[in-house]
């Protein structure tokens, strides 16, 4: 069985089709990430997947119920972390957690004896009584985290979950999230940092202007799409050195000021490059972004 | 084709919507005192000079004093504001600032069971306006404790119906100043034309016609007989007028929102 399978989803605002032909698995316990520039569709696909807004077309199945017919029934066993935080600003830590349980219809005289594992899970324990507003972006992002595991459930799905974050307070995510797929969680997650996905996600789909590029294991996307290593140069003269990089690699992409080579031996780029000591580079091995960036293109989507 | 027929489904609330209504009073309880205040003092202030200064010059009114006629018109007005300023600026708040109601239907709620937790809370404390009005009508004797009393459903009724047409109004707003349309342009001719200041009958044809067309009219036509201890003549019309402002204004308000919401 599958915890979401999506067949065939279309929805369309206007004239504009947002979400066109979208297929998608989520298999049990696995951190599922969904990628894509702004505008490619991931929050709409996200929504349809919660029942939130109806497909024009196309069929969904979430923890075996049919969506949206049966999308509240389906909402009951799942965490949903949005892309802005609502907390309640009213309300303590605490109260946030024992609010939104009634919601799932679950009383205090339930939900008070679970409120303390989810406050340390969130890294707050000690600050049940603190208001909202006191919290740092990182404080609030976790316990929005535990706010969606009050209903302790099979699914989570996140929407851009560490955007706006520093790197600890994204770190600090990245591990309890981990911990969750540990506990056997399954786990649904857009981003558009590539870093996060590679670090989290068993497996992953590139989305692009209502469609999926491609899917599979990063590792599996990077070895399929790519060649293995990058040597990122700029500096002075770059365009005319430029012209000569492309008979040194497979591949010559510029964006910017920057040329990127990619190829399976960078040797004789790097060979080059020794003997110039005006440009500046940086060898490293390819990563998900450069597929990424290959697969959407890198023009700027605002 | 699919998403039109969702947008004019009928409301289908759970009994979810308690959490909801829940939630507001929860924050409310809190302030319990100073809004309650509030509730007493304003109108209170309006009845003394109203019904004190221009009550001496006019003498009686309707064959009751002029405190009295206005007072039973104020439980009317009073319960129409409460529902007003709640179901539009508070909740805005939550609904478009603190994204409150995102986030509840992300749990296993509709923006049905959300509406009508909000429609009844606004209710709610529509009817804790107009007790206080019902109060102070009873404390100066111009009603018995009983009629003061048989008169809270009605109070009920006057504030689901401005909750309701509120929340559909809300439902429309970009921003909290779009309010004062509403309240400018539909809540304070209303008031004037509603019969709480003065008889009806003062006016021409015409607008005696808009009056009627108007809940806040029905509200009053009902409540000063009850606070006399008579039953108005056509009381089960002015009912049905006030049900059935709260009825489609909740439907409207579930369709402008999910048109909102719902995306």
């Amino acid at each position: 069985m599958s915890i979401l399978s999506a067949r065939a989803l279309r929805k369309s605002y206007g004239a504009l089709e947002v979400v066109s032909g979208v297929d998608l698995e989520v298999k049990p316990g696995e951190c599922f990430g969904l990628l894509g520039p702004n505008g490619a569709g991931k929050t709409t696909t996200l929504k349809l997947c919660l029942g939130l807004t109806h497909p024009d077309s196309g069929s969904i199945e979430l923890l075996g119920e049919p969506v949206p017919a049966r999308a509240r029934q389906a909402r009951a066993r799942v965490g949903v972390v949005p892309q802005f935080d609502n907390l309640d600003p009213d309300f303590t830590v605490t109260e946030n957690l024992l609010v939104y349980a009634r919601y799932f219809g679950l009383d205090a005289k339930r939900m008070r004896p679970r409120v303390p594992a989810l406050l340390e899970f969130a890294g707050l324990a000690g600050r049940g009584d603190a208001r909202i507003g006191t919290l740092s972006g990182g404080m609030k992002r976790r316990l929005t985290l535990a706010r969606a595991l009050v209903n302790e459930p099979q699914l989570v799905i996140m929407d851009e979950p560490t955007t706006g974050l520093d790197p600890q307070a994204r770190h600090l995510i990245w591990e309890r999230l981990r911990r969750l797929t540990q506990e056997g969680t399954t786990l649904l997650l857009t981003t558009h940092f590539m870093e996060e996905a590679e670090r989290l996600c068993h497996r992953l789909a590139i989305m692009d202007h209502g469609r999926i590029i491609t899917q599979g294991t990063p590792r599996d996307l990077i070895a399929q799409h790519i060649e293995p290593q990058v040597v990122e140069v700029h500096g002075p003269g770059y365009e005319a050195w430029m012209a000569r990089a492309r008979h040194l690699a497979a591949r010559v992409e510029r964006a910017g000021d920057t040329v990127f080579c990619y190829a399976e031996d960078v040797e004789p780029v790097l060979k080059d490059l020794a003997g110039n000591h005006d440009l500046v580079y940086l060898h490293r091995p390819a990563n998900l972004e450069d597929v990424f960036l290959k697969l959407t293109g890198r023009d700027l989507r605002d | 084709m699919r998403s039109r027929l969702t947008l004019f489904a009928p409301p289908e609330p759970s009994l979810r919507w308690v959490a909801v209504w829940r939630r507001n009073w929860l924050v409310w309880r809190r302030l319990a005192v100073p809004s309650i205040l509030g509730n007493l003092a304003d109108p209170l202030i309006m009845l003394f000079a109203l019904g004190y200064g221009l009550g001496a010059v006019l003498g009686e009114i309707g064959g009751t004093s002029y405190f009295a006629f206005l007072a039973s018109g104020f439980v009317c007005s009073a319960t129409m504001f409460a529902a007003t300023f709640e179901s539009l600026f508070s909740a805005f708040s939550r609904m478009h600032v603190q994204r409150t109601w995102e986030a509840i239907v992300n749990a296993p709620m509709t923006l049905d069971d959300v509406l009508a937790g909000e429609c009844a809370w606004a209710a709610t404390k529509a009817l804790a306006a107009g007790a206080c009005m019902l109060l102070i009508v009873a404390s100066f004797g111009y009603a018995s404790a009983a009629a003061a009393a048989a008169a809270l459903p009605v109070v009920v009724l006057v504030g689901l119906a401005f909750a309701a047409v509120g929340l559909a109004i809300n439902a429309l707003a970009n921003g909290y100043d779009f309010f004062s349309y509403y309240m400018t342009l539909v809540l304070t001719p209303m008031l004037m034309l509603s019969g709480i200041f003065f008889p009806i009958e003062q006016l021409p044809a015409a607008v005696q016609a808009i009056a009627k067309a108007l809940p806040l009219y029905h509200g009053v036509a009902v409540v000063r007989p009850l606070l006399q201890g008579e039953i108005a003549g056509a009381a089960a019309l002015h009912l049905a007028v006030l049900a059935a402002y709260a009825i489609v204004g909740f439907y409207v308000a579930l369709i402008l929102t999910r048109r909102r919401l719902l995306k």
